[in-house]
This record gives structure tokens, sequence and C-alpha cells, in this order.
């Protein structure tokens, strides 16, 4: 998986689903509902994120809910790597499983708002040219960098699906 | 080599003989639950577009619970999409509007001890109270559930939750898993999986100890669990479950436990959590007096029999204080049945209760039991962030039904033992 290089979004502890995908908008389709995410907490995120942002975030992100809307309105609103100290287990899984890297990452402090980042998923490294400073995060186990290059689970199924048919 | 029930049955489902926790391993699910957020309209759709059938419908479980009763278009097209996909693809195990998926589960006999399952939904380790493991996964995940019957697990250590003595009256598994979520936090439990063992927990019958197991989510942890006895036997029996095998769904004597976290149960008060995290969690008495607009018992970890019950205990012959709403929405269909019949739900609506059709509705910020602005509210449910039952501007405790029930009638938090005097219902 090549560089993503973007401006870093960054925030604290305990970001919860309910924060990142409002209840209100879970059914209604991702172009509606993801102008929504952390209208609660940051309501200048949505309108100003662009296309190869990067998500940051301290301990617990993604904690709550199943709801993949949580990880798929930052992707949908341009978000391409995520950042934190720790994942909830099932945030983690989704966003691996959309194809947008979860990187752990201890040094989230250390990045400012809108610094520019430029990671690299499959050696698990950050560079934050804003301040010159190199991180490096737990990689993705191997057994998953596979599938999230190549796009996520359902394109990777469909690959490994057509093999086997 | 000595396992936790949780090792065992990942070991049964990855067909080996044993694994070790941190171990990546693949297992075929012997189940796949899904309700009408993220299942037939999400991951049932990208399963159709792959060109894919469900690797075997008997093993396939959808129940309508988050959006039923709404009549906006994408909560009706969430329905319609469930009616549809299990009509297509011949899913009989079709639960339609009968009541919340985690309790739904249970009651139609699809759970007993050994399986290892797969929920489209945070809360599916309920099912573990049963001695069922049972993790929740999202849409994109079922989808490949769906198409291979098989999903890859990292082996979680086992975290086990000890609770000594006997729970004083007043005190419920509710406060027993807020307690946890005070002490060691919301992600305290992080990937692992949280066996429940000791005379408390033992002690206590299937719909509370299903409140143990749901809540496991809010202690961050990959599943809970509780190794199978003759409570479990029983309610599967009455369920119509048969070949229920207890002995060998049990944790070995010496399996390698990460953490032990004693309770002492007999020393427990009611906990109440305060907002916006179950992890703000304390004894009730740190919260007493705080004024309340309302009080809600709902959602799946909520509304049981058992919590109708303690709820009717609280309020008979009493009257819900003027100004407060006082709603409550049982977790299925059965369960109101049966409330209404033994006369549970006639002692709470001549208190004041407005009892709503089941549904998740008021647990997420729908329906009548939505939180209105600037409103400070308390519920059973299992989760008070920022914005999930109501608008940003409210405010949500949680605590047990006993608790619950108390507040209806004084209109702040107040310690449920004080209207605990008359002894039971009906
Ligand atoms: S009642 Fe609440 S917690 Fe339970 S399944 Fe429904 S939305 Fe989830």
């Amino acid at each position: 998986m090549s560089f993503i290089e973007g401006r870093a979004w960054t925030y604290g502890d305990g970001i919860n689903t309910d924060l990142l995908a409002p209840s209100p908008y879970l059914r209604h389709s991702l172009e509606e509902g993801a102008p929504h995410c952390l209208e609660n907490h940051d309501p200048d995120f949505a309108p100003n994120v662009r296309e190869g942002d990067i998500f940051v975030a301290g301990e617990s992100l993604g904690v709550g809910s199943s709801r993949e809307y949580a990880p798929h309105f930052l992707k949908h609103l341009g978000i391409r790597a995520i950042l934190a100290k720790s994942f909830a287990r099932i945030f983690y899984r989704n966003s691996l499983n959309l194809g947008l890297p979860p990187l752990v990452c201890a040094d989230t402090d250390r990045i400012g708002r809108h610094d520019i980042l430029r990671v690299d998923p499959s050696a698990g490294t950050v560079e934050n040219t804003t301040k010159g400073e190199t991180y490096t995060c737990d990689p993705i186990p191997a057994h998953l960098m596979e599938m999230v290059a190549s796009g996520g689970l359902l394109a990777h199924l469909e690959k490994t699906l057509k093999k086997a048919g | 080599m000595p396992q936790t029930i949780s090792e065992k049955i990942i070991a049964k489902a990855a067909g080996v003989d044993h694994v070790t926790p941190g171990e990546i391993v693949t297992c075929s699910v012997d189940l796949a639950m899904m309700h009408d957020g993220s299942g037939p309209g999400r991951a049932g759709k990208q399963l159709d577009a792959l060109g894919v059938a469900p690797w075997d419908v008997s093993k396939i479980v959808v129940i309508t619970d988050h959006y039923v009763l709404l009549d906006d278009d994408n909560s009706v097209a969430l329905q319609r999409a469930a009616t549809e996909w299990t009509a297509t693809h011949g899913v009989t195990k079709f639960h339609e509007g009968e009541g919340i998926c985690h309790v739904v589960l249970p009651e139609g006999g699809h759970l007993k001890p050994g399986m290892f399952c797969v929920g489209g939904d945070s809360h599916s380790p309920t099912a573990g109270a049963f001695g069922t493991f049972m993790v929740g996964i999202g849409a994109t995940e079922m989808t490949g559930v769906l198409a291979t019957g098989e999903i890859w697990v990292r082996v979680p250590e086992t975290l086990r939750v000890h609770v000594t003595g006997t729970l004083a009256d007043g005190v419920t598994a509710k406060d027993i898993i807020l307690k946890l979520c005070g002490d060691i936090g919301i992600m305290g439990a992080n990937y692992q999986a949280v066996e429940y063992t000791g005379p408390a927990v033992m002690a206590l019958p299937m719909d509370d100890r299903m409140v143990l197991t749901n809540m496991a989510a809010e202690l961050g942890a990959k599943t809970g669990i509780i190794a199978p006895d003759a409570t479990t036997v029983a309610t599967l029996t009455s369920l119509g479950v048969s070949d229920i095998d207890v002995d060998t769904w049990q944790s070995d004597a010496d399996a390698t436990i990460a953490r032990t976290i004693t309770i002492d149960g007999a020393a427990l008060q009611p906990q109440v959590a305060a907002p916006s995290s179950p992890e703000n969690a304390a004894d009730v008495s740190e919260h007493a007096g705080v004024k309340l607009d309302q009080a809600y018992i709902g959602a799946c970890t909520g509304a049981k029999l058992e919590d109708l019950r303690m709820a009717a205990r609280v309020v008979k012959g009493r009257t819900v204080k003027d100004g407060m709403r006082f709603i409550i929405a049982p977790s299925s269909k059965r369960i109101h049945e049966k409330a209404a019949a033994e006369g549970t739900l006639k002692i709470l609506e001549d208190a004041g209760a407005m009892i709503l059709p089941t549904g998740c509705g008021g647990c997420i910020g729908l329906g009548p039991a939505r939180l209105p602005e600037d409103a400070v509210g308390i519920s059973s449910t299992n989760r008070n962030f920022v914005g999930r039952a109501g608008p940003k501007s409210s405010q949500l405790y949680l605590g047990s039904a006993y608790s619950v029930a108390a507040a209806a009638l004084t209109g702040a938090i107040t310690d449920p033992r004080e209207f605990l005097g008359e002894g039971d219902v009906p």
C-alpha cells in the first residue's frame, strides 16, 4: 500500500461511535449521514475535511456500537488513514474491512491539528512533515494487510471467490 | 492442556484441539444473527451484489428491532429489505417485530452452550449468558461470514470477574456491571473475554445474567460468558432446546486467567452512571437528589421480565411524580405478554407508566422515549454517550430497573431501597 499524505484532524480519548455516526442518521444513506459525523463534538470537521486527510485520536477510538458507519462516514468524507493510541475492537475490524488502515500509534499527542502527515501503512511509519518528526506504529497484522491493500473485505472477497469459483 | 470455556469453544469452531490467547485462527460460524440496522439492508445487499448465496440459511437468524414502528422512508426501506431478503434466500428464522434481537435470539431457542456465533450488533455478547461464545461484528464483516461461513479471530485472553457472597435486596446484575465499568473503564477489558463466576453470579436468573454479558460490550470486551449450570438448562429446556451439554463447556480449574477481579457482592451498593459514559458509575448516594425529567425502562439489557418485576415492586401502590415521564418498552413481545398476564404491567400502568411496544426505540433516541432538548433522564439501558438517546443538550444517567422506577416516583435520583418495603409482586 502506498503513502497517504494529508492534514491531521486531532482528537482526544474516547471518541465513540455515537459521536462519529449519530444514531438518528444510521438508517440514512452514506451521502445523507456522513455530513453529521462528529456534529455533536466538532461541527467544523465534516464541512472542512478533505480527500486524503488523516484522522488522529487518543485512547479507545470507536468505542461503543458495531455500526460500520462510524469508520465509513470518515472514509466517505475523505479520511484515508486513522491513527490512535488504541482502538475499540469492532471499530478496528470495521476500518480494516473498509480498506481504511487503522494504525496503533503511541505518539498521537505530538501531532497538531492540520499538521501534514505522510503515512506508510505497510511499514507502519508516520512522518510529520510539519514538525519534522517520525513516529512508528504497530504494524497491521500480516494476514490483514493484503485485504486492506486490495481495498477492503468486499474487494478481497470478490478476488478470492472468483479464484475459487 | 487446560483451557477456559472461551478457548474450548474457539478451538472447536477452528477444528483444533486447543488454542492459546493471541493466536489468530479461522472459525466456522454456528449461527449468524442480523438485525434490521446492519443486516439484510446492508450486509445482505452487499452479499447479493457479490452474486454469492448465503453459506447456510439454517444458520442465519434475522430479527427486526431497531426501526420497527417508524414510518420514515429509510426505516420502512430497512424493514422491507429484511422481509424481502429473508424470503428470497429462504431464511426461515426470521423474527419480525417480536422484540430486541439479543432477547429474541434465546427466546427463539436458537442458542445453546458451546456454540460459536456472530451478531451484527455490539451487544451480541449477551448470548454468553447461555454458555455461547458470541461476538459483535460490522456489516461488511457480516457479508464475509454470509459468503463463507467463516471468520478470523484473535483468541482473547480471559478476564475473570468473580462476585462473592449474596447481593443485598435491591442490588442487581446491573449494579455489578456498572460498578465494573466505573472501576476498569469502557476499555478495561479490550480484546478480552470476560468470564463471570462466583456465587452471586450463579444465583442470578438468566434475565440478569444476560445483563452482565450484554454489557461486557461496555468494558470493551470481545465477549462476556458464563459457564452453563442447572439454571441455564432449566431456562433453555423451557424454550424448547434439547441436547444441552453442560459438562464440556466449563473452564478447567487450572486454565490461564489473565486477570481476576473480585467484587464483594454483599457490600455492593446500587450504582448509577452519570452522563455521558457508563464508566462514570458510582454508588447511587453520590448522585442522589439530581433532578430528572424522564425515567425509561427499555432496551435489550433493561426491560426483561425480571426488570419489569423490579420496577413493579418499587412503584406498587404509588404514583409517578408530577411532571415526570415514566416510559417502559418491554424487551420483547413475549415478555410484554407475560408481564401482562401476571399483573406486573397493570401495577406499572396504575402508577402512571406509559407502556410502549417493544423495540430499540428510546435506547437510540428514536420514537416517543427520545429525550427532549435539555432534558435529564435516567434509564435501564446500557449506553449514555452524548447524542445517543436524545439531542446533545440532553443528559442521561444509567441505573437498574429498581433505580429507574424509584426515580420515577421522586423525580430525582433515589436509592431504590427506600421503596422495597412491601415484598414481592404480584
Ligand atoms: S436496545 Fe439499544 S443496545 Fe440493545 S440492541 Fe437495541 S439499540 Fe442496541
